[in-house]
């Protein structure tokens, strides 16, 4: 695939590296000049400098003919622009954004682009995971029919432990598609895969689902102790 | 009408103070207190501190109520993102962006929004003004091909 990343800060850059160990296509568009010789000078050539918000640096990235553009900068509105004028002007059939203010998640999502990523709620929802009542951190939404990506890490009290997948009762239109164990293995379930202690559990759910399928991975919240 | 200005630069306050003098129900928006100093004295709106592209400002400068939304900054993301927040979020009846670069301008007016460009407008007063120059010095005919736009104004 052709990608173009807007943004080459901290998750640009280990994006792009990321993706090119994949053998994508990859170009990241940085408007700062140090950091753009910075990118080029340890991942080669697939810097471009300008402002990727500009319609007509996109042209020059290429964008008519990449097949996901990805706005990765520190700014929320030019991430929505980025992948508007992409997806409108260039007809990109992907576009990403990510989302520094938690707030605009669900302007982004009114507004039409595609998927969205919440730095900062990602960040929060790590940190929250280490609180008890806490244990799901939503990974990624996807515009279509209000569908997620979510993340449980499963605790040795939770009422799944032992249980066979087939023999969970989940939310309607969720579906557990990856466990990955303490051990850092990543399986992909089958009805007899049993869920351990430990396990972090990547399930698709709808958003309004998402307290349904929390309760029965991990069971009700138990009141904070302080 | 219950106006909301979004920036209050020189174009923002000098519409600000042209709708406030006519009546209007004036609110302007603007990150930089400082700003409010290019309304005249006489100013009878209110000043709000806060960022056009966020929606609790909005919320705060009343745009639930507001007939009219402006947005007049520099920065042609933050207008465009102001301007749909007020159209498709706050749904408020009349909303107008400036949008500098004229390929975006373009796409956004195809998406709806109702956009001026102060680059396009620029670019045929001067052009306009440099041909009234030339026919003035009696003649010669197509010496001025473009006129260069910027991001100025």
């Amino acid at each position: 695939m052709y990608i173009i990343i807007v943004g080459g800060g901290k998750i640009g850059y280990f994006l792009a590296r990321q993706l090119l160990e994949d053998q994508h296509e990859v170009l990241i568009v940085e408007q700062n000049a140090e950091k753009a010789a910075q990118i080029a000078e340890d991942l080669g050539e697939i810097v471009m400098l300008g402002d990727g918000c500009e319609a007509a640096t996109m042209e020059r990235a290429g964008m008519g003919r990449s097949d996901m553009a990805i706005a990765l900068t520190g700014d929320d509105e030019d991430n929505l622009v980025v992948c508007q004028v992409a997806k409108h002007k260039f007809n990109v059939p992907h576009t990403i954004a990510r989302i520094n203010n938690p707030k605009n998640e669900r302007i982004f999502k009114m507004l039409g682009i595609d998927a969205t990523i919440s730095s900062t709620g990602v960040i929060l929802a790590h940190i929250e995971q280490e609180l008890p009542s806490h244990p799901m951190i939503p990974l990624m939404t996807l515009k279509g029919g209000g569908l997620e990506i979510v993340e449980v890490k499963i605790p040795p009290d939770a009422p799944v432990v032992g249980k066979p997948v087939k023999d969970i009762l989940l939310p309607q239109k969720s579906l557990i598609t990856l466990i990955v164990g303490s051990d850092g293995q990543a399986r992909l379930p089958t009805g007899d895969t049993q869920i351990q202690a430990g396990d972090e559990v990547v399930a698709v759910t709808m958003l309004d689902s998402e307290d349904a399928l929390r309760s029965a991975l991990v069971g009700e919240p138990a009141p904070r102790p302080y | 009408m219950r106006v909301i200005i979004m920036g209050c630069g020189r174009r923002g306050s000098t519409l600000a103070a042209m709708l406030d003098a006519e009546g209007h129900d004036v609110t302007v928006l603007d990150v930089d207190a400082a700003a409010f100093s290019f309304l005249p004295d006489d100013f009878g709106g209110t000043e709000i501190v806060g960022n056009g592209a966020d929606e609790d400002s909005l919320r705060c400068a009343g745009i639930e109520q507001a007939d009219a939304f402006v947005s007049t900054t520099r920065g042609d993301n933050r207008n465009v993102m102001a301007a749909q927040m007020a159209k498709h979020i706050f749904n408020v009846p009349r909303v107008i962006t400036l949008v500098h670069d004229p390929i975006r301008e373009e796409m956004y007016r195809s998406l709806g929004l109702r956009t001026v460009s102060p680059t396009l407008i620029v670019a045929h007063s001067l052009k306009e003004a440099l041909l009234a120059e030339e026919s003035a010095l009696g003649g010669g005919v197509g010496g001025v091909e473009a006129a260069e736009g910027g991001n100025g104004g």
